[in-house]
């Protein structure tokens, strides 16, 4: 997303001043944390509303009559409510809480397509998809004979809509596609794709973990049928993510876990299940991290969401303008409008070797396959390296990697 | 620089993993395993020339991946070449302490000295399963890789 050249610069000092580690030290140098694209950190309203909520109205949710579990449950809903305004959802009964992202998705494999695929039916996915949405559909692959296709993208990371359109046939159950990818930061068309999928009777799903993150998300715009997002990359807490899925589509899916809070009736040989999105949330849920979602979801919307990805379009501009003038750093993902993630392979210096010592001088950048081996392989690579940019990174953050790849250069070459 | 830092790519380490020895694919290898740290990405391939007491004759790999793994592959087929399957085996648990930062235990001054070189990884602990990919891919070779050819 281009933010346009009339919006109020964002403070990233005033928004970093609220992330405590982002003040401490790591081998006595300042904490340069470029790895918010693996899981961000968490501001100080986030954890205080956690500590706060487990203090006074923790209780367990849906179950007790008691003040507490009232209370609770209260919370519990209300931070529904904070997902479904994130994602602009029409019903907040479209809003299931999961344990992450990674759940989400495979709550839409087991519980939407599992039942209803046959041998020879087809998904259709791209090569930068994350781990998450490529391992779900290869069960479905294993398990029920459904065929993967797969949409490639270009040299420069950009997805060819069109190629993607050409896989969707007859035959296609579902397109999962990611809204953000987390190795190249391309920004995907999902408007554009749920139009084309839709035209051919195909639902799409979105894994929005890093898209979500970066852009706004509107699902009813988008028209789309699910949505997967994780709670700890949007400076949230670990342990909770959540899907939106059209209503619809819920009503169609077929419960996943089965256990307590998620059935109407229960006997010894008859079970009725509690309506959506209970059916999909057995078990006790994650009532702490759904508090500190919502504070998190409410905290980043308190901000001019265009300034931040103004801000953070800076950012990586200014890193793509100094690893330019390296001759021996090529740049994997130059899409344009592509997100703040920039990777990058080093001649000489393989992801690892570099890491480490982009790490003693406290820059914490992530190295490898980025649970993304499909595209890896598509890009010749064994592994990257990978800076991603949060609203609280600054020039500062981004000068200081690069001094760091020149010392690494030095080392090690 | 930092100390440690210096330690872990000092130029012997750094030389070993630009300038590996013995690599390549050894012919009429008895025995052969393949490594792969997923996390990294790191592979190996160890190929070995067994006596029939198990005295490495010949050894040679193939790899890919960080300078570290790289390294400690070569350093390791330099040492294990002529070793019997006890010195290797001795060795083998030597370099395994080293790199946890434990005390190496009862080896030749010379064995003690070469594998050293790779002690500054234990200020590593991220990093220490680079180091032991070779080593434990040359176990596995050693027992359990014999190849058609040393089945003949």
């Amino acid at each position: 997303m281009n933010a346009p050249a009339n919006i109020k610069p964002f403070d990233a000092d005033a928004a970093r001043a609220q992330f405590d580690i982002l003040s401490r030290t790591v081998y006595g140098k300042p904490l340069v944390y470029l790895d918010s694209g693996a899981s961000a950190q968490k501001p100080r309203i986030v954890l205080d509303t956690m500590r706060d909520f487990a203090d006074s109205e923790y209780a367990n949710v849906h179950r007790g009559v008691h003040f507490l579990s009232a209370a609770a449950t209260d919370r519990y809903e209300a931070a529904r409510r904070s997902v479904q305004k994130f994602l602009n959802a029409r019903d907040e009964n479209e809003i299931v809480f999961t344990k992450g992202g990674t759940e989400a998705i495979n709550l839409v494999a087991y519980s939407f397509l599992m039942p209803v695929i046959q041998p020879g039916d087809e998904i259709v996915l791209s090569v930068m998809e994350h781990h998450s949405n490529i391992v779900p559909w290869h069960f479905l692959r294993e398990r029920c004979g459904a065929v993967l296709r797969w949409a490639d993208v270009r040299d420069d990371g950009s997805l060819d809509v069109a190629a993607l359109d050409a896989l969707i046939g007859p035959k296609t159950r579902l397109v999962a596609i990611t809204h953000m990818s987390n190795v190249l930061g391309t920004i995907t068309p999902l408007k554009d794709i749920v139009a084309r999928a839709h035209a051919k009777g195909v639902p799409v799903l979105a894994d929005g973990c890093q898209g979500a993150v970066h852009e706004i998300v509107d699902v009813q715009a988008l028209d789309i049928d699910f949505y997967a997002v994780t709670g700890h990359k949007l400076y949230g807490p670990t342990g909770i993510g959540a899907l939106y899925a059209r209503k619809a589509r819920l009503k169609a899916m077929r419960p996943f876990n089965g256990g307590g809070e998620m059935i109407r009736e229960v006997t010894m040989d008859r079970i009725t299940y509690a309506d959506p999105p209970a059916r999909f949330e057995a078990g006790t849920p994650p009532i702490i991290e759904s508090v500190g979602l919502a504070a998190a979801l409410d905290w980043l919307s308190g901000f001019d969401r265009a300034a931040i990805a103004a801000h953070e379009h800076d950012l990586l501009d200014h890193a793509r303008a100094q690893v330019g003038r390296f001759n021996w750093l090529r740049v994997i993902g130059d899409a344009p409008g592509k997100g703040a993630i920039l990777s990058f392979e080093a001649e000489g210096m393989h992801a690892h070797d570099l890491a480490t010592i982009l790490d003693r001088e406290g820059v914490a950048v992530r190295a490898g396959h980025h649970c993304a081996q499909v595209l890896m392989e598509r890009f010749g690579v064994a592994s990257t390296s990978r800076a991603s940019f949060a609203l609280y990174n600054t020039r500062a953050d981004v000068d200081a990697l690069i001094a760091g790849l020149e010392k690494a250069r030095g080392i090690l070459t | 620089m930092d100390d440690a830092l210096r330690e872990l790519y000092q130029e012997v380490i750094l030389d070993h993993s630009r300038h590996p020895r013995h690599y390549g694919p050894l012919a009429g290898a008895s025995h052969k395993a393949e490594g792969y740290n997923p996390l990294c990405g790191d592979r190996v391939t160890i190929y070995l020339k067994l006596d029939a007491d198990g005295r490495v004759a010949d050894i040679g790999f193939e790899g890919k991946g960080c300078a570290i793994s790289q390294a400690s592959a070569s350093m390791m087929v330099e040492m294990l070449k002529g070793r019997t399957a006890a010195e290797a085996g001795r060795l083998m648990q030597g370099f395994l302490h080293l790199v946890k930062g434990e005390a190496v235990g009862d080896l030749a001054e010379d064995d003690l000295e070469r594998l050293e070189v790779m002690g500054g990884i234990s200020a590593f602990p991220m990093r220490v399963k680079c180091a032991t990919l070779a080593w434990h891919t040359y176990k596995n070779a050693a027992e359990e890789g014999q190849t058609a050819e040393g089945a003949a």
